[in-house]
């Protein structure tokens, strides 16, 4: 197959395979995660410093790893619940992180974590203003989708499932229909895969990449499942270009007899 | 005026903190150990960028919120 890259906010990459950083057994497991998946773009987060109490040389990792890889950060406002909030955050997180790049995550909901996608079309509208890469964490509702679009984001993460679920594609009916309506943007499903077939399904979908962190960081070998993601992405993506047949609801046969029976003819 | 010899408390990162009347941001940043490259600084909830921490004289009751990197998904 040939090269096959794509874009992110004027950047070229060539891997579909975004990373989270987050939940990894050590330090070392997640280094040996990054390089295992080949991904070039990781997520990070920022912490009250309060709270945070060090990190245990996650971050340092996390930016010795992107050094060896050519890899880039995106860091989150994750924790937010208003556009106000998380338009601060991104501010701060282009000053500590230096780079233009942001995921935008403005929650609506406690329980299952949905963004809200009122105040996530204001932050996003806010923060294009103000010069940033808005990658919006947002759910697969197209109205919500186009107010992001029309706000200058230059791409869409809908969810696949709840963070941290790993339920995988809850409603692909809603995601076909995103990547229908939308031809030409770049979208990322983000969140809720939960295992490489899920990612696999994604890129056979259309979906241009995938954005996960549990999957692996909770993986009983995070380093070996990041390698098989990496493979899952790259068979989606290769039979989205290659062409997926078409489903039918009734069988047609694969063997060319000519519909007759090849013996004793046709049965009394 | 003897500002220095006068305190005030705000509040950091959710917390009473006395600092010395008409301290800086950027003083309060030094003082508590950390450089300045290494923190985000929010008062009162609005973004305060690094080059404006020298310039920012906290008020009494000020709440300084600090942020630093971290791992995310």
């Amino acid at each position: 197959m040939s090269h096959d890259p794509w874009q992110v906010g004027g950047i070229t990459l060539d891997s579909r395979f975004l990373l989270g950083t987050a939940g990894y057994p050590s330090p070392q497991v997640l280094r040996d995660a990054i390089a295992a998946s080949g991904t070039q773009v990781v997520t990070v987060g920022l912490k009250r410093t309060l709270a945070a109490g060090g990190d245990n040389g996650f971050v340092s990792i996390v930016r010795d790893a992107l050094r060896q890889q050519g890899a880039r950060l995106l860091p989150n406002t994750a924790g937010c619940r208003s556009a106000r909030e998380a338009v601060q955050l991104a501010h701060m997180a282009r000053e500590l992180y230096d780079t233009p790049w942001i995921k935008l995550e403005v929650v609506g909901d406690e329980h299952t974590l949905q963004p809200d996608p009122f105040e996530l079309v204001i932050a996003a509208a806010q923060l294009v203003r103000d010069g940033f890469v808005v990658l919006p964490y947002c759910t697969d509702d197209l109205v919500t989708c186009r107010r992001l679009l029309d706000a200058g984001c230059p791409l869409l993460m809908p969810w696949g499932a709840p963070i941290g679920s790993g339920q995988g594609l809850l409603n692909p009916f809603a995601l076909r229909t995103l990547r229908a309506r939308l031809p030409g943007v770049t979208l990322i499903v983000d969140a809720g895969i939960g295992a490489p077939s899920h990612a696999a399904q994604a890129l056979e979908m259309g979906f241009d990449a995938v954005l996960l962190n549990s999957a692996v960081a909770q993986a009983g070998d995070p380093v070996a499942m990041a390698r098989a993601f990496r493979l899952a992405v790259q068979a989606g993506r290769q039979a989205w270009r290659a062409g997926v047949m078409a489903s039918q609801d009734f069988a047609v046969p694969s063997t060319p007899v000519g519909g007759e029976p090849v013996l004793l003819g046709a049965a009394s | 005026m003897a500002s220095g010899l006068r305190m005030m408390e705000i509040r950091l990162d959710d917390r009473p903190h006395g600092v010395d009347d008409g301290i800086t941001l950027a003083d309060l940043i030094a003082q508590l150990g950390h450089l300045p490259e290494q923190v985000g600084t929010a008062v009162n909830g609005v973004f305060v960028p690094r080059a404006r921490r020298v310039a920012h004289v906290l008020q009494p009751g000020d709440a300084v919120l600090l942020f630093q990197p971290i791992v995310g998904g």
